[in-house]
């Protein structure tokens, strides 16, 4: 029987494990001589209080979404895509070629073709290594590494010596065509009287995010291919014995994922920079594992965890920047968070469940007098 | 026998796992020289026990004495120490060791292995002429026989002078006639006054060799019995608490014509090694053909390729229409929609999905079919409310469809899967061991829908290690052994002693003990297996 209710599964154990890490990163700052409470006031106020801390945390969040989902998605086919990271790069070069090289009228055309770009070039990055898979059971972890180093290696390439504008320091495109820049928060909520998200690079993409993870929810639980994918993911004798074959499942879940990735390049190359640099990814694909292990591979949890990482990027940022204390601490507090809500999962798990199987065992002791 | 001290006594023996509590105060006495059955249903407990006297797990409450003497158990090695030897339902050997080589490890004296071997192979050849153990002790253990690996687990236990023999489960890897021979040495150990505890779950196997016998249900030792005192009714009624029906009610078979034609299979497994050498069978409407043979024998094979999901050669016909057995088209969706029902041997592993809920296991292999939904999206509500209604009519308990199937017990978990198979109303039903790890309760159920089924005029391919069951259900018998099949034979005109000699591979009767016969042609297979590996 299960051991827990399903609220507490869902909720009680990421609540728990992230106020561990929580404590921990408050040692680790009390360590290095600041003020823990005083750095989570910065980082609340930096990310949360005021509407340009939210349009960065949803920017960021925006990212992990998609990340966040194309893990999930290959991960109920048991498939670790480790490549987000080189499919979201290849995926925003597919964002950069549709904007520079074809006219657009009206950005929400160029929104559509730029997506659909970018999970094509995405879902094709993720071909090879899933081919790989399903056909020569060459392990997906190592190939889709392999791949993230291929991809910035031509991304690389790409910038310097055919894309960058003559003249131009560094690596990037030139700047897209007006006519592709996507509206931003500011733009679809500011007024005059209430002057929301100034600057922030929160943009219409968000909403992209939002239908992904509707799309996504639907795939996994709605239709026979999501009821296959996550058939093979549990029991690849089974599958067999069903008629599901492994070699179109794997293929097909690996191109859902990288196209997922993909999509992301909406967000850094068209709605943020507006033009494709070097490096736009920032390890969003890698946070996006951590941010699928968070939300239970589904897509409630990924939104959810998508939002707390971003709040974690932003108000990390508002610390490196208002206090002593370093960058690098911010990373550490992320890692924690990974690592007690990924890692140490059972750590908390365990004696919880012993706890509800304590309750319900004195619940059938004394029953109702 | 009152005043000598038991040779085991267990006192008040308890252990739980979690919340489900496997052995509930347990108390038992096994006196020396005599075998000692325990009996009982798949999760009764037997497993958890010997484990415990065994030293694998250690009891939560209660007292081990062994020969008179508390004992603590806390590994195996104290166990051995102790003079308890163990053969386990799966063999703990190494392969591609010899015979010599297994019985030695661990009881190696000294750091050079030459004094400890050829004093090892004096041991063997005594033991060999003593109990009828014989084994060629430098052929490598991967090559031999299942019976014969048993006999190398029975002979590592002897090597390490162990005076009291567990075995788990030991027939039900082999042939009615090494199971015959097993029975004899054990017979020929407890004359030399071994005591032996048999741990089984086949009424007639207690019957026929134990001496007292110990029935535990639900982790309860619900009575100990003498052998000779009691009845396979009895006993069966014991290990179920209630009455139990032990025979199928069917009338004849009405066959009529061939539902499903196999003409020359072959099929060659990963490795190149031919485990189909050219079948033929057939299966007519309304009738139940029994597949029997020793596990390892091609029938796995068999059902694989039957089912869609391996590769084969030669021609398979199913209600007149030649099916691909290769390539586009032969996958397990196509085989249902060619008409045939498959029933796999592993429902854990293959037959349903374990953490999907009953109600999705009752579309698995079926979730393109129109009922499931129209276009790309299923119809979860629809497959849940067809579900339930199908759960009901095949007594699936709890009949809650949104369970997940590995919170259901064995045979209710077999009965999902009979549902969904036989409630599309295939042509041919292929059904693979259909009450391994079911209870006896759930075993009557399973076995009348067989036969309701055949009775509606389907033809059923039964594939069962169970040589009880083959004769219970089936109206032709057909044998496999080493990939072929030795003979098909109506199961009215043929007895156990016919049917055990051509799993063995013999076709004809050597007339008296069939032992050596049988002996020699395994034998005869060990060396082909060897030879085959060069």
């Amino acid at each position: 029987m299960d051991r827990m209710p399903a609220w507490a599964d869902a909720v009680l154990v990421p609540l728990i494990s992230l106020l561990l890490a929580a404590l921990l990163s408050a040692l680790v700052i009390l360590g290095i001589g600041e003020n823990p409470i005083e750095a989570l006031k910065l980082m609340v106020e930096g990310a949360l209080l005021r509407s340009a801390g939210w349009g960065y945390t949803l920017y960021y969040a925006t990212n992990f979404i998609f990340t966040g989902l194309a893990v999930s998605v290959a991960f109920h086919a048991k498939l670790f895509n480790i490549g987000g990271e080189g499919q979201a790069m290849i995926g925003g070069l597919g964002v950069a070629l549709v904007c520079l090289y074809l006219p657009w009228p009206h950005w929400s055309l160029a929104l559509v073709a730029a997506s659909v770009a970018a999970a094509l070039f995405g879902a094709v990055w993720a071909f090879i290594p899933a081919y790989l898979q399903a056909k020569r059971g060459s392990h997906i972890v190592i190939t889709t590494i392999m791949f993230n180093f291929i991809a910035a290696a031509l991304l690389n390439y790409l910038l310097v010596n055919v894309m960058k504008p003559e003249g131009q320091q560094d690596p990037a495109t030139a700047i897209f065509p007006a006519a592709t820049h996507l509206p931003t928060f500011q733009d679809m909520f500011a007024t005059e009287a209430m002057p929301l998200f100034r600057g922030s690079p929160g943009n219409v993409t968000f909403f992209l995010a939002i239908a992904a993870c509707l799309v996504v929810w639907a795939l996994i639980w709605r239709t026979r291919l999501g009821y296959e994918i996550r058939a093979l993911g549990h029991s690849e004798s089974a599958a067999r014995y069903a008629g599901i074959s492994p070699v179109r499942t794997i293929v097909i879940a690996m191109l859902i994922s990288g196209a997922l990735a993909g999509l992301m390049g909406v967000n850094t190359a068209m709605g943020e920079a507006e033009r494709l640099v070097m490096n736009a990814t920032e390890g969003a694909g890698f946070i996006g594992i951590a941010v699928a292990l968070m939300g239970r591979n589904h897509p409630i949890g990924v939104f959810l965890a998508a939002i707390l990482f971003g709040f974690l990027y932003q108000g990390g940022a508002e610390l490196a920047l208002w206090t002593n204390i370093p960058r690098e601490l911010i990373v550490v507090i992320q890692a924690l968070v990974i690592l007690f809500t990924g890692a140490l999962d059972n750590m908390v798990r365990m004696p919880l469940e012993r706890v509800f199987a304590a309750r319900r065992r004195a619940a059938r002791k004394t029953p109702a007098e | 026998m009152t005043d000598t001290a038991p040779a085991i006594e267990l006192k008040g023996i308890s252990k739980s796992f979690g919340p489900v509590q496997a052995n509930k105060d347990i108390s038992i006495r096994v006196m020396p020289g005599t075998i000692h059955g325990i009996i009982g249903e798949n999760g009764a407990g037997k497993s958890t026990l010997m484990s415990i006297l065994y030293g694998f797990y250690s009891a939560d409450a209660g007292e081990i004495w062994v020969k008179g003497e508390k004992t603590v158990i806390p590994d195996s090695q104290a166990a051995i120490r102790a003079g308890i030897g163990m053969v386990f339902q799966h063999f703990k050997l190494v392969q591609n060791f010899t015979v010599l080589e297994n019985v030695i490890l661990g009881a190696e004296d000294g750091g050079l292995l030459k004094p400890s071997l050829s004093k090892a192979r004096g041991v063997l050849k005594q033991l060999a002429e003593e109990y009828e153990l014989s084994v060629d002790p430098d052929t490598q253990v991967q090559h031999l026989s299942v019976g014969h690996q048993q006999r190398v687990e029975i002979l590592k236990a002897l090597y390490r002078q162990a005076d009291i023999l567990i075995l788990d489960e030991p027939t039900g890897v082999l042939t009615p006639a090494e199971a015959d021979h097993l029975f004899r040495i054990l017979d020929n150990l407890r004359a030399e006054g071994k005591t032996i505890i048999l741990i089984t779950h086949k009424l007639r196997e207690i019957m026929e060799i134990t001496d007292t016998v110990s029935v535990m249900r639900r982790g309860e030792m619900t009575a100990t019995v003498k052998t000779a005192e009691t009845s396979p009714e009895e006993l069966a009624e014991l290990m179920v608490g209630r009455k139990v029906l032990l025979r199928v009610d069917k009338a004849p078979a009405k066959p009529k014509e061939a539902l499903l034609e196999i003409e020359n299979l072959r099929h060659l497994d990963g490795q190149g090694v031919e485990k189909l050498r050219n079948i033929s069978l057939e299966v007519r409407a309304g009738e139940i053909v029994g597949l029997a043979g020793v596990a390892g024998n091609g029938q796995s094979e068999l059902l694989n390729v039957l089912g869609g999901y391996a590769d084969a050669t030669g021609t398979v016909r199913v209600n007149g229409r030649e099916i691909p057995l290769s390539g586009r088209g032969c996958d397990g969706m196509a085989r249902r929609a060619a008409g045939i029902g498959h029933v796999p041997e592993d429902r854990q592993r293959e037959g349903l999905i374990m953490p999907y809920s009953a109600w999705e296991n009752t579309v698995f292999g079926y979730h393109h079919g129109p009922e499931t939904g129209s276009g790309l999206l299923m119809d979860n509500a629809a497959i849940r409310k067809e579900a339930a209604a199908k759960m009901e009519r095949f007594d699936v308990r709890p009949p809650d469809p949104s369970l997940a199937a590995k919170n259901f017990s064995g045979g209710n978990q077999q009965k999902i899967v009979l549902a969904r198979e036989i409630e599309r109303n295939p042509d041919v039903l292929l059904i693979g061991q259909p009450t391994r790890g079911v209870d006896i309760g759930a075993i009557e159920f399973i076995h009348e829908q067989i036969v309701r089924l055949r009775d509606m005029g389907k033809a059923i391919l039964l594939v069962s290690v169970e040589l009880d069951e083959i004769f219970a259900l089936s109206d032709r018998i057909a044998v496999m052994f080493d990939g072929r099949i030795m003979g098909v034979r109506d199961a009215g005109e043929t007895d156990q002693r016919e049917l055990g000699l051509l799993m063995a591979g013999i076709t004809e009767d050597p007339g008296g003990d069939a032992y050596e016969a049988v002996d020699a042609a395994m034998d005869q297979k060990d060396h082909r297996e060897a030879a085959r590996h060069g």
